[in-house]
């Protein structure tokens, strides 16, 4: 679960692997890894279905209405 | 045998058009399609959960010769999941066992075996010598050796992976150029040792590696013969439990490290 917000500040409303999240304005990439808890290492990420590559996680910003999913790393046989 | 015949080779036999009669009454594959699948050959990394379907697939629909490279033998736990091998063949090596079953599903394709482990050494030798690798293996060290060699060697690369519920494939023809991505614009490094687990750790259902090793052979076949819209640049992602497929974009990264326009793996050193 994400942190509940303060309601004074502004929010996105954004879906997270098919569930209603909102998020702080201005959250990027990376900072929606830290608020999930996940290790950048072992997941991708999907915004919009588009893999964002790992170079541009600091520098996505997350927008209103964005669809995220989290695509974990996986490499069985 | 018809392995290594040249693709404009039209010349079939009786039992060669009754076997691939079902294949040659589609009119994007037809006797052109089934001669190139003739002439192909393709590798397949991996004799296991992903590789028995794939290679069960490809050797059905008559790919001319298909190699198999695993360095394991076949044992009881394997069998869950790892449809061409048998009971009777625990304790044999994977390779022998996956070859006598394609030979034995269709004896006009030939199989090459290379009992041997995957490393820097057996990638440059082996990869030139086919035309399009599939990575079913079940390890991160290997895969991205696989992905990375197939960039450096100019090969195709279709790669299948699996764990629990979950199914993952896309196809690598980064070595094409843009607007292609390579292995490493999904994931620029392999995780951690220890991070992600194996199936071996945390299991994997048997016919979700029949289902995503099927959806490889597809995309091999679909590559062999150039028909439809190929996987490249796009990822499919399946979750039995959810009963749900998903396709999603992938881009060329200009910052990857592999294909990206400042590349600094230029060989295969950092595998060695």
């Amino acid at each position: 679960m994400l942190p509940p917000m303060d309601g004074t500040e502004a929010t996105l409303s954004v879906e997270v692997n098919g569930e209603a999240r909102r998020l702080p304005a201005g959250t990027t990439v990376s900072g929606l890894i830290a608020l999930l808890g996940l290790d950048a290492r072992k997941v991708a990420v999907e915004r919009n279905r588009e893999i964002v590559p790992r170079s541009a996680y600091a520098a996505t910003t997350i927008a209103e209405g964005d669809a995220i999913e989290i695509v974990h790393f996986i490499g069985g046989g | 045998m018809t392995a290594g015949r040249s693709p404009e080779d039209l010349d079939f036999t009786e039992a060669e058009l009754s076997r691939y009669s079902r294949h040659i009454l589609l009119a994007e594959v037809g006797a052109v399609g089934q001669a190139r699948l003739r002439a192909a050959r393709v590798l397949i990394v991996g004799a296991g959960g992903l590789g028995a379907p794939l290679g069960l697939y490809l050797a059905a629909a008559g790919v001319g010769t298909i190699g198999v490279l695993d360095h394991d033998r076949l044992e009881l736990s394997n069998l869950q999941r790892q449809v061409a091998h048998s009971t009777d063949r625990i304790g044999r090596p994977k390779v022998e066992s996956l070859a006598a079953t394609l030979r034995a599903l269709n004896p006009e394709v030939r199989v090459e075996t290379h009992q041997r482990r995957l490393d820097a050494a057996a990638a440059l030798e082996l990869f030139p010598r086919y035309d399009l690798i599939c990575d079913g293996t079940d390890n991160f060290p290997t895969r991205f050796l696989i992905g990375d060699a197939c960039h450096l060697l100019g090969r195709p690369l279709v790669s299948a992976a699996v764990l629990r519920f979950e199914g993952q494939l896309s196809l690598f023809a980064s070595h094409l150029g843009p607007p292609h991505p390579c292995h490493r614009c999904l994931h620029p490094e392999p995780p951690p040792p220890g991070l992600v687990p194996s199936c071996s750790e945390a299991g994997v259902l048997g016919a979700v590696t029949g289902v995503m090793g099927t959806l490889q052979a597809t995309e091999a076949l679909k590559w062999i013969l150039g028909i439809g819209e190929s996987l490249s640049g796009r990822l499919i992602l399946w979750d039995a439990l959810d009963s749900r497929f998903r396709t999603v974009r992938l881009k060329r990264d200009p910052a990857c490290a592999l294909c990206g326009e400042g590349a600094t793996i230029r060989d295969l050193s950092a595998h060695r």
